[in-house]
C-alpha cells in the first residue's frame, strides 16, 4: 500500500532525490503523529473556544469537560487505577478486555473470511447461484445488527453454546460480505485472453482458478480482509452487548456509557483503546499480505 | 504455483493464530465451558441458573454474596448468575426455560406474565421502590403538582409507571400538562439543566449527581441542592426486584424444595450483605472490576435500606405493597386486569426464612440502621 504510494509520487517527481528522503516507515510514522497532534490541537482549540466565548455563540456539542474531557485527563485516566485503591491501572484492565475481544473477533474474521471466500469461488463458477444468491448476500448486510445480534445470542443459548461463539458468529456475520464481493471481482479480473490461453492448453476450470484466478484475486481479498478485520472488532463488540459477556471491550464501554457522567474521560479511554485494536488488527493482514502478496501487485489504497 | 504456495504459508499463519487464540477463548469463556471441572468435583450438587436483570452491581449483591461464601453450595446448589445485558429480558430467559430463577421488576414481570408466561413472584426481596423523581432546589419542585409545565425526564422502557401514576393522582395530563423527555441513562441533562426534573434510583443515579464537582463552588453537589419526590411517600410506588420462577416446574415437590434451598442461600446472602458490609462490597467490586468503590459502597447501603426492615420477613411479600402495585399498574393500563391468585406465592419464602429464624438469624431486620456512606468524587 505505502510503497505503491511511494512509486506513484516518484513518477510524477513529488519526490525529492531518492537518497535523501526518509525511509517509508518512519515517515508514514511521522504522517500518523502529526495527524494524531492535529486532531489534538482542534479538540483542545474547541475547547478553549469554547471557554473565551463562554456560550456567547452556539456550539454543536458543550466544550465543557463533562462531554468533552481534555486529552490529557483522557490519557491520564488510562494510567490511573480504575479504581480508589484498585489494583489494576484503566490501561491493563482494557488491554486485557482488548485481548478478549480481539479473539472472538479472530475467530469471526477466520470463519467468516473462509465463508465469503468459498461464496466468492461459488458465484464464479456458477451465474445462476450468483444470480439466485446475491441479493440475499446483499440483503443481509442491510439488515442492522443491532437487531440480528440478540437472536443469535439467544439460539446460542438455547443450544448450549459457550458465550463467545455467537459474538464470533455476529462477527463473522459483518466479515463476509466484502471478502465474497472482493474475491468474486478478484477472481473475474485476469484478462480473458489469459483465460483463453489457459483453455488452449486444455487447462481444467480448476487448474485456471488454482493458477490463473486465484492468484490474480488476492490483491483483492487482502483488500477485503483488511475492512473485514475492522468489522470483525466492532461485530465482536456489539455482540458482546446482548451476551452478557463480562471480559470483553462491549463490557468496558457499556460501564463507562453507564457511569458516564462520573467519569466521561474513562469512556473516551475505553473508545481509543477500541480504536487500537481495530489498527492493530489491519497491521496484522497487511503483514501476511506483504508475505503472500508481490510489492508490485499489492493494490494502492 | 509459487503464489498459490505462499497463499497456503499465509493461511496456514492465520490458522496457527487462531488455533492458539481460539483455544485460550475456549479456557477464558465463562461456565459453559468451565462446568465440567466443577462438576466433577461436585457431583451432587444440582446445577441452578438465576438470570439478573444488568450487570454486576451492589443491586445483586446478595445472590453474589450467597455464591461467594458459599451459602448455595451448603444448600445443595451449584449457582451460575447469568448477568444482565442490553436487550435481555429476564423473565422471558426465565419463561423459554433458559434459567431457573430471574431477577424482575414486578410490573414488568407481571406484563408478561399476561402474555402468556407462567412465572411466579416467590420471593419480594426488596420491600420498596428505589426510584425517585430529582430536581435542583431552586426549581421549587416539592410535590407532583408542580411539574406543571415543566420538562419532566423519565427512562421509559417500564420505568415510567410510577411517574405517570403520581401525575395522574396529582391531576396531571402527561400529554398535556407536562413535557415528557425521555432520559439517557445517565444525570446529564438534569445536571446540564436541559429538564427540570429527571428519574433516578436512590441507588445509582442520585448518587452520580452528588458524585460531581458543582463549578460554582467547586465542590461536590450536596443533597440540600436538590429536592426529591419519593414514589414510596406519594403512594404510586411499584415493587421492584423480586425472584421469579416458572409456575409448572414449581408444581414438582422436588423443585419447591430446590426453590426453598435457593431462597434460603439467597437470603442467607443479603442478611450477610446487611451484616458484613464491607466484605459484601469487596465481593462485588471482584465480580465487576470497572465499577467505582465509593458509588458501590453508596448502592449497597441504598439497596439495603430497601429489603430492610422486612416487617414479614425478608423476601416475603407485603401485600399492601402488592396491592398498589397491582392498583398502579391496571390504572396505567401497564397490564389489563390484575393477575390471578398465583402470580405471587409466599410459603416458599416464608418457610425459607422461618427456618434461618429456627436458627437465631436476624431475617426481620427490625433494629437495621442504614449507615452514613461518604460520597466520593465521580464514585471512584
Amino acid at each position: 500500500m505505502d510503497k505503491s504510494v511511494a512509486v506513484s509520487r516518484n513518477d510524477i517527481g513529488l519526490e525529492s532525490p531518492a537518497g535523501r528522503k526518509l525511509p517509508v516507515g518512519l515517515r508514514q510514522v511521522v504522517a500518523f503523529v502529526l495527524i494524531l497532534l492535529a486532531l489534538v490541537a482542534l479538540w483542545e482549540g474547541y475547547k478553549l473556544l469554547g471557554a473565551v466565548t463562554a456560550g456567547s455563540i452556539p456550539m454543536p456539542v458543550r466544550p465543557d469537560d463533562r462531554s468533552m474531557p481534555h486529552i490529557w485527563s483522557i490519557v491520564g485516566a488510562l494510567f490511573k487505577p480504575a479504581r480508589r485503591g484498585g489494583e489494576d491501572i484503566l490501561l491493563i484492565i482494557l488491554l486485557r478486555s482488548a485481548v478478549f475481544t480481539w479473539r472472538e473477533a479472530l475467530a469471526g474474521f477466520t470463519m467468516g473470511s473462509v465463508v465469503g471466500f468459498a461464496l466468492g469461488v461459488v458465484f464464479v463458477r456458477s451465474r445462476l447461484l450468483e444470480r439466485g444468491l446475491m441479493p440475499y448476500v446483499v440483503a443481509s448486510q442491510t439488515v442492522p445488527l443491532l437487531a440480528i445480534a440478540p437472536m443469535v445470542v439467544i439460539w446460542g443459548s438455547r443450544l448450549d453454546w459457550p458465550a463467545w461463539t455467537a459474538v464470533a458468529i455476529i462477527s463473522a456475520y459483518l466479515t463476509f460480505f466484502p471478502v465474497t464481493i472482493n474475491t468474486l471481482r478478484g477472481l473475474r479480473s485476469p484478462d480473458p485472453t489469459a483465460v483463453e490461453l489457459m483453455q488452449s492448453y486444455a487447462a481444467s476450470e480448476w487448474q485456471v482458478l488454482w493458477k490463473l484466478r486465484l492468484p490474480a484475486a488476492l490483491p483483492y481479498i487482502f483488500t477485503a480482509l483488511k475492512i473485514s478485520a475492522t468489522a470483525s472488532v466492532i461485530g465482536a463488540i456489539v455482540g458482546e452487548l446482548p451476551s452478557g459477556i463480562p471480559d470483553g471491550l462491549g463490557r468496558a464501554l457499556l460501564t463507562f456509557s453507564y457511569y458516564y457522567v462520573s467519569g466521561p474521560e474513562k469512556l473516551y479511554a475505553s473508545i481509543i483503546i477500541s480504536a487500537l485494536l481495530g489498527i492493530v488488527f489491519v497491521v496484522i493482514v497487511m503483514l501476511v499480505e506483504r508475505m503472500v502478496v508481490p510489492a508490485q501487485r499489492r493494490l494502492a489504497e | 504455483m509459487k503464489v498459490a504456495g505462499k497463499l497456503v504459508i499465509g493461511l496456514a499463519l492465520i490458522a496457527v493464530l487462531v488455533a492458539a487464540c481460539g483455544g485460550a477463548a475456549t479456557t477464558q469463556a465463562p461456565a459453559a465451558t468451565q462446568a465440567p471441572a466443577a462438576t466433577s468435583a461436585l457431583a451432587a450438587l444440582i446445577p441452578i441458573t438465576l438470570q439478573l436483570q444488568w450487570v454486576t452491581q451492589s443491586q445483586f449483591a446478595g445472590y453474589y454474596a450467597a455464591v461467594d461464601q458459599g451459602f448455595y453450595k451448603a444448600e445443595g446448589l451449584d449457582v451460575t448468575i447469568k448477568e444482565g445485558a442490553v436487550d435481555i429480558v429476564p423473565q422471558q430467559v426465565l419463561a423459554s426455560g433458559q434459567a431457573d430463577f430471574a431477577v424482575s421488576w414486578v410490573p414488568k414481570a407481571l406484563v408478561s406474565r399476561e402474555e402468556g408466561a407462567k412465572i411466579v413472584d416467590i420471593g419480594q426481596v426488596f420491600q420498596r421502590s428505589g426510584t425517585l423523581e430529582v430536581s435542583w432546589k431552586d426549581s421549587g419542585i416539592t410535590s407532583p403538582a408542580d411539574w406543571k409545565g415543566k420538562k419532566v425526564g423519565t427512562w421509559g422502557y417500564g420505568n415510567e409507571f410510577e411517574l405517570y401514576a403520581a401525575m395522574s393522582a396529582a391531576g396531571l395530563d402527561t400529554q398535556k400538562d407536562v413535557t415528557i423527555i425521555q432520559q439517557p441513562f445517565d444525570m446529564s441533562l438534569l445536571l446540564n439543566r436541559e429538564v427540570d426534573a429527571a428519574e433516578a434510583m436512590t441507588y445509582n443515579e442520585y448518587a452520580q449527581v452528588l458524585e460531581q464537582t458543582d463549578p460554582k463552588t467547586g465542590k461536590l453537589y450536596q443533597p440540600g441542592d436538590l429536592t426529591v419526590i419519593d414514589f414510596n411517600k406519594v403512594g404510586t410506588a411499584m415493587l421492584q426486584d423480586a425472584v421469579w420462577a416458572q409456575e409448572d416446574w414449581l408444581a414438582d415437590a422436588k423443585n419447591q424444595d430446590i426453590a426453598v434451598r435457593f431462597l434460603r442461600a439467597t437470603f442467607k446472602g443479603w442478611i450477610f450483605c446487611r451484616d458484613s458490609f464491607e466484605a459484601c462490597v469487596d465481593i462485588v467490586l471482584k465480580n465487576g472490576p470497572t465499577l467505582g468503590k465509593g458509588h458501590m459502597t453508596w448502592q449497597l447501603n441504598e439497596i439495603n435500606k430497601l429489603i430492610w426492615p422486612s416487617a414479614n420477613g425478608i423476601g416475603v411479600m407485603d401485600k399492601a405493597l402488592w396491592d398498589q402495585t397491582i392498583s398502579v399498574a391496571t390504572s396505567q393500563k401497564v397490564i389489563k386486569a390484575a393477575p390471578d391468585a398465583n402470580a405471587y406465592r409466599t410459603d416458599l419464602a416464608e418457610k425459607a426464612a422461618a427456618d434461618l429464624a429456627a436458627a437465631g438469624v436476624d431475617v426481620k431486620g427490625t433494629s437495621y440502621t442504614p449507615r452514613v456512606v461518604e460520597i466520593t468524587p465521580g464514585g471512584e
